[in-house]
C-alpha cells in the first residue's frame, strides 16, 4: 500500500514537472489553406520555444465563430489564442475580453502593419489582435473576353461599366457568365459582398440614430442593381453560391467577371488549379462617383482571450505568427506567392513579392481605399465596412441575407425583399435597445 | 418458402433491386471516387474514374492525425453505448416482464425527451460542462452520448424482450431457477440477438453525432465529426479533400455496419416476430 | 408472476433509466424556460436580466417565425412519406430471392452510417449543384436546362437528403418485419385468388402497422430536430423558405449570440413536439397495443 502511494506521488510529481517544462497552449483557427499552412509550420516556432506544445483546432468557419464566441463569453477558458475577425474585436475589446497586444517584443515592427487593417483591429488606440491575413474585395476578370467584347477594364470602373461588361461577356451557349457574384444567405457571403456594394451606391444601415434604412432609394438602388445584373449575367443556382461556389465556377472559365475577396486572387492564378490561370486582371471595385468603392476590408486575426492562464506563451505564439520572419518563413519554404497576404507594408515594397504576385498592387489599392471608420457616404454611428459591429449584426443581417436571396432566386420583389428588411431591422434594433 | 421461384422472375428483381441500390448508394460511391481524385479533376464535372492519386489523403494526414479522432469515436460510441446497454437492460427487462399500467407512458416520457432540439439546449448543457469540468472530457461526451441514446435504446431492447415468451420463464421458475439462474441461463441467450442488434445500432447513432460532438470538444477528446469540420467549407477547392476525410470517418462504420449487416437486421425486429 | 419481490426488484431495475433520463429531461429544460424569461444576449452581458415576454414577443414578430413552424412540420411529414412509402417498396423488394442479395442490403443501408454534415455536402456540391452537379450533368446529357434545386425547390431538396438518410434505417425495420410475415399465410391469400394489390392491403400491411408505427415514432423524433443539412445546403433560403424551428432558433442563438430569444424558440419547440407526439399517438399509437 505504501509502495503505491510512492510510486503514485512520484508520477503525479513528475507530471507537474513535465507540465512544467512544456507549457501546451491552444489555438482555435479556421481551416483556410493560410492557417493550414501555419499549422505545417509549428517545428520552426517549438524550436525556437522549446518550452511551449501547440495543439491546434482546425474548424470551419461558421463552426469556429460560434465555438469561440460561446467560450469567451462564458469564460469556458477552452482556448489560448482564437482566430477572430474584424467585426469581433471591436465588440470584444469593449467587452475586455481580449488582452491588448502592445508588448509584442522588440522587433515584430508594429507600425509596419497596413494602416487600414491595423485601424479595424484597434480599440482605444491598442491593438486587440494581430492580423494573419488581410483581405479587401476586387475585380477578377477574363482578360481574353473582355477583349472579345470589344471592352478595356479601367483600373478604376464604376457600377455602369460593370454592369455592361457583364452583359457584353455573357454567352450562355458557351457556359460563360458575365458576372459571378456571392447570393448564398449569410451576414459573411452574400450580405458581405452587398453591404460593401451598398456603400458605393450611397446606402447605409442605420442613420445616425439607429433607425434602419433599407426604405431609402439607396438600397432599392442597390438591390435592384444587382438582381438584375445577376438575372442576365450570372449564373444558374447563384443564389446558393458563397465563395467557394464562385471560385469553382470562375477556375473552371465559366465567370466573366467575379467581385470577391482579394485573397481569391492566390486561387484563380494558380495553374495547378486554375484552368484560366494566365488570363486574369484585376481592377478596384466599382463605384458610383460618390466617393465610396464597393469594397471590403476583413482581417483574419490572433487574439489572445482575458481568461488564459498562459498569456506569455500566446503572446510568443501570436508574435511569431504575425511577424515579418514567419513571412520569409513561408517565402523559403512554399515561395512568395503563398505568403498570407495583407497585413504588412513591407511585404509589399518586397521585389520579390511583387514578382511573384501580380495582384499584390492592386490588393494593397483596395485595402487602402477601404475606410471602416467612415465607411458609407452618409453619416454612420457604426464602424465596419461589410459589416455593423454591434452585435446583434450577425443574426439580424443573417436573416436579411435570406430575403435578399429570395429576391435573387426571384422568389420575391426587391420592394418585397426590402420591406421585409426594414420591418426585420427595425424589430431587432427595437428589441436590442437602440431605437425606441 | 415453398413457392417455386422462376428464373425469369429472379432476373427481372435481381435487376430492380441492384439498379435502386445503385441510386441510393451513389452518392456514397461518388465520395469515395472523388477521394482518389485530384482538386481539380473533382470540379471538372461527371467522371466515374479517378486518376487513382493518393494525394488527398496524404494531405489529411499531414493536417489532421486521423489516429486521435478515430479512437475518440471508438471509445465514445462503445463507451456510451455500453453505459447505455448496463441502464437499459434492467429497465428493459422490468417493463417487459413486469408491467403495470404506466408502462407505456413512461416508455412515451422517454421518447419524448429526445424531442428537444439540440440547436436550443445548446447553452444550458455547455455551461453545465463548464461548471463540471467536463469540456473536451471523453467521459463528458460519452454520458452525454449515452443520455441523448437511451430511450432508443430501452425502447428496442422493450420490443424485444416482449417478444421473450413468459411461459418459459414460468417453467424456468418451477424447475427451482433462481431469478439469477433464469436471467443468465434462460433469458440472456433468448435476448443476445436483441441486445446486440441494439448495440450496433446505437453505435451508429453515437459515431454519426454532430452537434455535441463538435459543441463539446476541443483538442482531446475530439471525435471524427470534428475532423470532418477541420475540411470542410475551407477557402479554395476542398471536395477531393472532403471526400478523402468523409471516406476516412465512415469508412469504420460502414465496414463495421456491412460486417453486422445479418445480426442488425436480425434484431430490428420492434415486436414484429410472431 | 407478480409477486410483491419480483414488483419491488422491477421498479428498482427501472429506476435508474428513469432517474438519468428525467435529471437530463428536467435540468436543461427549466434553465431553458429560466433563459426564455430572460435578456441575455451572449456578447452583451452588461444587458442581462428579467425580460418577461418579451423574448417570445419579438420570436413571433420574426417573419421567419411561422415560416418556420409550417416549415418543421412539412419537413417531418414530407421525410416520412418519402421514407415509409419507399420503405415498404423496397422492403418488398429485397424481400425477393434474387443474386447478391447480402450486397444489395448493404448498398441500400450504407446512408445511415453516413455523418448528416457530410451527407448534405455530398449533395449540395457533387449531387445537387447546378452548375457541376450530377444531376446537372445528367440533365445536360438528356438535354434539358439543370434544375437549380436549392432555390427553385429548397425544402423539397432538403426533405430529399434527409429522406435519403432515413430511407435505409425504415427499410431495414421494415424489411424484417415483412420476412416475418408467415409464408403459409401467403400461400394461402394467393391460392385463394386474393390478387396481389388485395394480398398488399389485407395482409402485408395490417402485418407492416406495428412497424410502420415504430418508424414514424423514432423518425418524428430525430426529423423534430435537423438543421445541419439546412445549414449546409440553403441556408434556410430562399426567404425563409427551408427555415424550420430548429434553424431559425439556431440562427437567432448561435448565429445572432441572443440566447434568451434562442431559448424561446426552443420552449415552443417543445411544445411544438409534445402537440405532434400527442397527434401521433392518437393516429397511430394504438398500433403498438397489438
Amino acid at each position: 500500500m505504501k509502495l503505491k502511494t510512492l510510486i503514485l506521488g512520484l508520477c503525479t510529481a513528475s507530471a507537474f514537472a513535465l507540465a512544467a517544462h512544456a507549457e501546451s497552449i491552444t489555438i482555435a483557427t479556421v481551416n483556410n489553406g493560410d492557417m493550414v499552412r501555419m499549422q505545417k509550420l509549428t517545428d520552426d516556432f517549438t524550436a525556437k520555444n522549446p518550452d511551449i506544445q501547440l495543439n491546434w483546432v482546425t474548424l470551419e468557419e461558421n463552426v469556429l465563430r460560434e465555438r469561440v464566441t460561446t467560450d469567451i463569453a462564458t469564460k469556458g477558458g477552452q482556448y489560448d489564442v482564437m482566430t477572430i475577425g474584424t467585426y469581433e474585436v471591436p465588440i470584444w475589446a469593449k467587452q475586455s475580453w481580449l488582452l491588448p497586444l502592445d508588448d509584442l517584443g522588440a522587433d515584430y515592427d508594429a507600425a509596419d502593419i497596413i494602416p487600414a487593417i491595423a485601424g479595424g483591429l484597434t480599440a482605444d488606440g491598442k491593438l486587440y489582435a494581430a492580423p494573419f491575413y488581410g483581405e479587401s474585395s476586387f475585380v477578377m476578370y477574363r482578360k481574353d473576353l473582355m477583349e472579345k467584347a470589344g471592352l478595356t477594364m479601367p483600373d478604376a470602373p464604376t457600377w455602369d461599366f460593370i454592369v455592361d461588361a457583364a452583359k457584353k461577356m455573357t454567352d450562355r451557349g458557351a457556359d460563360v457568365n458575365g458576372i459571378c457574384l456571392r447570393g448564398k444567405a449569410g451576414w459573411g457571403e452574400n450580405m458581405a459582398f452587398l453591404t460593401a456594394m451598398s456603400n458605393s451606391f450611397g446606402a447605409r444601415w442605420f442613420d445616425e440614430n439607429w433607425v434602419p434604412q433599407f426604405d431609402q432609394p439607396e438600397w432599392k438602388k442597390t438591390l435592384e442593381t444587382y438582381v438584375n445584373v445577376m438575372k442576365e449575367a450570372g449564373p444558374v443556382g447563384a443564389s446558393s453560391n458563397g465563395f467557394n461556389e464562385n471560385l469553382a465556377l470562375f477556375q473552371q472559365g465559366k465567370c466573366g467577371m467575379w467581385i470577391d475577396a482579394t485573397v481569391a486572387a492566390s486561387f484563380v492564378s494558380d495553374p495547378k488549379n486554375s484552368t484560366v490561370a494566365d488570363k486574369v486582371g484585376y481592377a478596384l471595385a466599382p463605384d458610383n462617383g460618390l466617393g465610396k468603392r464597393g469594397n471590403w476590408l476583413w482581417a483574419w486575426s490572433l487574439a489572445v482571450p482575458a481568461g488564459t492562464q498562459k498569456a506569455d506563451a500566446a503572446k510568443k505564439f501570436v508574435a511569431w505568427a504575425t511577424s515579418k520572419s514567419y513571412l520569409e518563413l513561408v517565402a523559403s519554404k512554399e515561395g512568395w506567392a503563398n505568403v498570407p497576404p495583407g497585413t504588412r507594408t513591407s511585404l509589399y515594397n518586397n521585389p520579390e513579392y511583387q514578382a511573384a504576385a501580380p495582384f499584390a498592387k492592386m490588393t494593397l489599392d483596395s485595402i487602402n481605399s477601404a475606410d471602416p471608420t467612415h465607411p458609407t457616404v452618409k453619416p454612420v454611428p457604426y464602424v465596419g465596412v461589410q459589416f455593423v459591429a454591434i452585435p446583434e449584426f450577425a443574426g439580424l443581417a443573417t436573416n436579411v441575407g435570406q430575403l435578399f436571396s429570395a429576391a435573387l432566386a426571384g422568389q420575391s420583389s426587391v420592394d418585397d425583399a426590402l420591406a421585409a428588411a426594414q420591418s426585420a431591422a427595425t424589430t431587432e434594433m427595437g428589441m436590442a435597445g437602440y431605437t425606441k | 418458402m415453398a413457392r417455386a421461384v422462376t428464373t425469369q422472375h429472379k432476373v427481372v428483381v435481381t435487376a430492380a433491386a441492384w439498379a435502386v441500390a445503385l441510386i441510393i448508394f451513389f452518392p456514397i460511391l461518388y465520395t469515395i471516387i472523388t477521394s482518389f481524385k485530384s482538386e481539380q479533376e473533382a470540379i471538372q464535372g461527371f467522371d466515374l474514374i479517378p486518376s487513382f492519386t493518393f494525394e488527398s489523403y496524404a494531405d489529411v494526414q499531414s493536417q489532421y492525425n486521423y489516429f486521435k479522432p478515430f479512437m475518440n469515436s471508438v471509445i465514445i460510441s462503445v463507451g456510451s453505448t455500453i453505459l447505455a446497454l448496463l441502464i437499459a437492460v434492467p429497465a428493459a427487462w422490468s417493463m417487459a416482464f413486469s408491467p403495470t399500467r404506466r408502462t407505456k407512458d413512461i416508455l412515451m416520457w422517454m421518447l419524448s425527451t429526445k424531442m428537444m432540439p439540440a440547436v436550443a439546449v445548446l447553452m444550458p448543457i455547455y455551461l453545465l460542462f463548464r461548471d463540471f469540468g467536463l469540456l473536451d472530457s471523453r467521459i463528458g461526451l460519452t454520458v452525454m452520448l449515452m443520455l441523448i441514446n437511451l430511450p432508443i435504446v430501452v425502447w428496442m431492447l422493450y420490443t424485444y424482450f416482449r417478444e421473450i415468451p413468459g411461459e418459459i420463464l414460468e417453467a424456468a421458475r418451477m424447475d427451482g431457477a433462481s431469478l439469477w439462474n433464469e436471467i443468465v441461463y434462460v433469458l440472456t441467450p433468448m435476448a443476445i440477438p436483441g441486445i446486440a442488434s441494439t448495440m450496433l445500432l446505437n453505435i451508429i447513432l453515437a459515431w454519426n453525432e454532430a452537434f455535441w460532438t463538435i459543441r463539446l470538444t476541443t483538442t482531446e477528446a475530439a471525435p471524427l465529426t470534428a475532423f470532418i469540420t477541420s475540411f470542410s467549407s475551407p477557402q479554395g477547392l476542398f471536395w477531393a479533400k472532403l471526400s478523402a476525410a468523409s471516406t476516412l470517418a465512415i469508412a469504420p462504420i460502414l465496414v463495421m455496419g456491412w460486417f453486422s449487416q445479418k445480426q442488425l437486421v436480425r434484431g430490428l425486429t420492434f415486436g414484429a416476430v410472431k | 408472476m407478480a409477486t410483491r419481490q419480483t414488483q419491488t426488484l422491477a421498479r428498482s431495475m427501472l429506476a435508474p433509466a428513469v432517474i438519468v433520463l428525467f435529471i437530463w429531461m428536467i435540468y436543461p429544460l427549466l434553465r431553458t424556460i429560466y433563459f426564455s424569461f430572460m435578456r441575455y444576449n451572449l456578447q452583451r452581458p452588461e444587458t442581462y436580466g428579467f425580460t418577461g415576454w418579451n423574448n417570445y414577443y419579438y420570436l413571433f414578430l420574426d417573419g421567419g417565425f411561422w415560416p418556420s413552424i409550417v416549415n418543421t412540420l412539412v419537413l417531418v411529414v414530407g421525410v416520412l412519406l418519402i421514407t415509409v412509402v419507399g420503405g415498404i417498396l423496397l422492403g418488398m423488394l429485397l424481400d425477393q430471392p434474387m443474386f447478391g442479395q447480402g450486397i444489395v442490403r448493404i448498398l441500400v443501408i450504407s446512408p445511415f452510417f453516413v455523418m448528416p454534415p457530410v451527407a448534405a455536402l455530398v449533395w449540395k456540391n457533387m449531387i445537387l449543384s447546378p452548375s457541376y452537379g450530377v444531376a446537372a450533368d445528367i440533365a445536360k446529357f438528356i438535354g434539358i436546362s439543370p434544375v437549380d434545386w436549392f432555390a427553385q425547390f429548397p425544402l423539397f431538396s432538403v426533405i430529399m437528403i434527409v429522406a435519403w438518410q432515413w430511407l435505409p434505417f425504415a427499410t431495414l425495420i421494415l424489411l424484417t418485419a415483412l420476412q416475418s410475415l408467415d409464408g403459409e399465410q401467403k400461400e394461402a391469400a394467393e391460392m385463394d385468388g386474393a390478387g396481389f394489390l388485395s394480398r398488399f392491403w389485407y395482409l402485408t400491411l395490417p402485418h407492416l402497422a406495428r412497424s410502420i408505427t415504430v418508424v414514424i415514432l423514432i423518425q418524428t423524433i430525430f426529423l423534430l430536430g435537423v438543421y445541419a443539412e439546412i445549414l449546409v445546403t440553403t441556408g434556410g433560403g430562399p426567404g425563409y423558405a427551408s427555415t424550420n424551428l430548429p434553424y431559425l432558433i439556431y440562427k437567432v442563438a448561435s448565429v445572432g449570440g441572443d440566447v434568451g430569444r434562442g431559448s424561446a424558440g426552443g420552449v415552443i419547440a417543445v411544445i411544438l413536439a409534445n402537440i405532434v407526439a400527442i397527434f401521433l399517438m392518437r393516429a397511430v399509437g394504438k398500433n403498438l397495443d397489438k
